[in-house]
């Protein structure tokens, strides 16, 4: 039983880290043909493209951070509220709304983005950044409003005490409310913020080629068979990814809740 | 101006509930209204179904169905096979486990583009398994190696999936089982049961509620993306959205409807498989 684990064990490691090897290695490869196992000439080739001007690579960032940022910004001033509410209040209609909230999560983005594309270009939203801003909300959304209503369990009788002690709402936001919250918001931006960095399909759509983000300068890329290129794109790519998960690793043991956002992606 | 606490959480939903209704129901219900060819925008306001029936009598849409099928299905099952088998292994070692666990949530935040990037380089003709079996003497030309990446049967996306969803059910499990504790399993010990009954009897059905959920997640996903399908499969017959949306960019007008009606049928599928595999499981867990 003892030799199963470690085997399973073992092989799991390496079968999550292998996919990783090659594109480390493309990255940095000039001549690399079958069948020899290591290139047989280096180069800083790709590294040196992605960061000259004419490869679009550093607008792409600019646009994917630009975009992740604001969804992700305005997930939270739409999410905080309404997780508030379905946390921490008894209504009538509240099982409705959730099941309004969580239905966008079974329903493929794209065929959403398929219905709204002709209204977006009627009302000059396709083809623009904003158009891509709000698509993307749809799959973010939902699963932001999750994990606030998650980690919105706490006593109200707090945020009563700072009141009847004088504290003004600004405060009591500040020193009761926030610090209950954060570890949710902390989770729900970063988890924000990657799903919209992941975004392909409905940004194409709806940015109609004149949003080119990084996932889709990376489709090109990888299209066009340059291997380095697509390796070293990658890599730049899952940089956000490897910062998230050393960032919230220590918020999120025993929260299951919170990694379902993660099934989106 | 005083608000009453009745209407204060309404508010408070106010501008999430008009994002999803205006963004999520009035992209749903375009689509729809697009598909019985009702669209006003460009002029055209009849109803017809005519957009269902071309699709559903055109050979492709059958073919992509199965394949589909096939591809999120078998991801969903392997995945979900792998990760309780994971979950298990990794639950109660001593040594190495914030690290065996960081490794494991290292590849959830991972885009399934770079993904399948990885999975091309590793698993073409030419690539790097290829390459090593080259070196062991099994092949010696490309060509010998088996076909898994744009395959016809999808092995390069269901390998691609399995990579990440067999983590992302695996830290589910996991965190079920820390929340859970020793002591199920202690009582169970005690009355007698043994490695399979503990497993069977009180550990699955303690585990089973994370599972379902994350395996529906895995199911509607893979079912309904686009990404890895495009890059790691064929173009003939090819995944139900990645043909939606080659209708829908097809220079012929006429095909819009049915990239819509094709939209509606993927929703109506995978809302229809959900609703059984819960029905199913129900029964299952009850029984």
């Amino acid at each position: 039983m003892r030799l199963l684990r470690t085997i399973i064990i073992t092989l799991l490691i390496i079968s999550i880290l292998f996919p990783f090897l090659p594109l480390m290695v493309w990255s940095f490869s000039h001549r690399w043909y079958f069948p020899t196992l290591m290139p047989t000439e280096w180069s800083w080739r790709a590294w040196s493209y992605i960061f000259s001007d004419s490869s679009h690579v550093l607008s792409a960032i600019m646009y994917s951070t630009i975009i992740a940022l604001s969804v992700t910004f305005l997930s939270i001033l739409i999410g905080l509220p309404a997780g508030r509410a379905l946390g921490l209040h008894q209504f009538w209609g509240k099982d409705f709304i959730k099941l309004l909230v969580l239905t966008p999560t079974i329903v493929p983005t794209l065929a959403v983005a398929l219905g709204i594309h002709g209204l977006f270009i009627r009302y000059g939203l396709a083809d623009t950044l904003l158009g891509v801003i709000l698509v993307h909300l749809i799959p973010v959304l939902p699963y932001m409003i999750l994990v606030l209503a998650s980690v919105a369990n706490y006593d109200l009788a707090y945020e009563e005490q700072a009141r009847s002690l004088g504290a003004n709402p600004l405060q009591v936001f500040y020193y009761i409310t926030l610090p209950t919250i954060f570890p949710g918001l902390m989770v729900g931006s970063f988890f924000a913020f990657i799903i919209s960095w992941s975004q392909y399909v409905i940004t194409l759509l709806i940015g109609g080629g004149q949003v080119v983000t990084l996932p889709i300068l990376l489709f090109t890329f990888a299209n066009s068979g340059d291997n380095p290129l697509t390796a070293a794109l990658s890599l730049i790519f899952i940089a956000p990814a490897i910062l998230f998960i050393l960032f919230t690793s220590h918020y999120l043991s025993g929260h299951e809740s919170m990694w379902g956002g993660l099934g989106k992606l | 101006m005083k608000i009453s606490p009745q209407l204060q959480p309404y508010l408070m939903l106010a501008p999430a509930l008009s994002v999803i209704i205006m963004l999520f129901m009035g992209g749903l219900a375009l689509a729809i209204l697009q598909s019985f060819g009702y669209f006003p925008l460009i002029g055209r306001h009849e109803i017809s179904l005519h957009a269902y029936r071309h699709l559903l009598s055109q050979h492709e849409f059958y073919i992509s169905l199965l394949l589909t099928l096939w591809l999120s299905l078998a991801s969903t099952f392997l995945s979900t096979l792998l990760a309780i088998a994971c979950a298990l292994a990794l639950r109660d070692i001593t040594r190495g486990q914030r690290w065996l666990t960081f490794i494991l949530q290292l590849n959830l935040p991972i885009p399934h583009l770079v993904g399948a990037v990885g999975i091309m380089f590793l698993f073409a003709q030419s690539g790097f398994l290829a390459r090593l079996a080259y070196l062991a003497n099994l092949i010696h030309e490309p060509a010998d190696f088996p076909i898994m990446v744009n395959d016809p049967y999808a092995i390069g996306i269901i390998l691609e999936y399995v990579w990440k969803e067999t983590c992302f059910i695996s830290v589910i499990i996991l965190a079920t089982l820390q929340n859970l504790g020793p002591d199920y399993e202690h009582v169970a010990r005690t009355l007698g049961a043994n490695r399979w009954q503990r497993f069977r009897y009180v550990l699955l059905p303690l585990i089973m509620p994370g599972v379902l959920s994350a395996s529906i997640l895995v199911f509607t996903f893979s079912f309904g993306a686009f990404e890895v399908p495009l890059l790691l499969g064929q173009r003939y017959p090819s995944a139900l959205p990645v043909l939606a949306y080659r209708y829908y960019i097809d220079a012929d007008l006429n095909a819009r409807p049915e990239a819509m009606a094709l939209s509606v049928l993927i929703t109506l599928i995978i809302t229809a498989l959900i609703a059984a595999y819960t029905k199913l499981t129900q029964y299952y867990i009850r029984a």
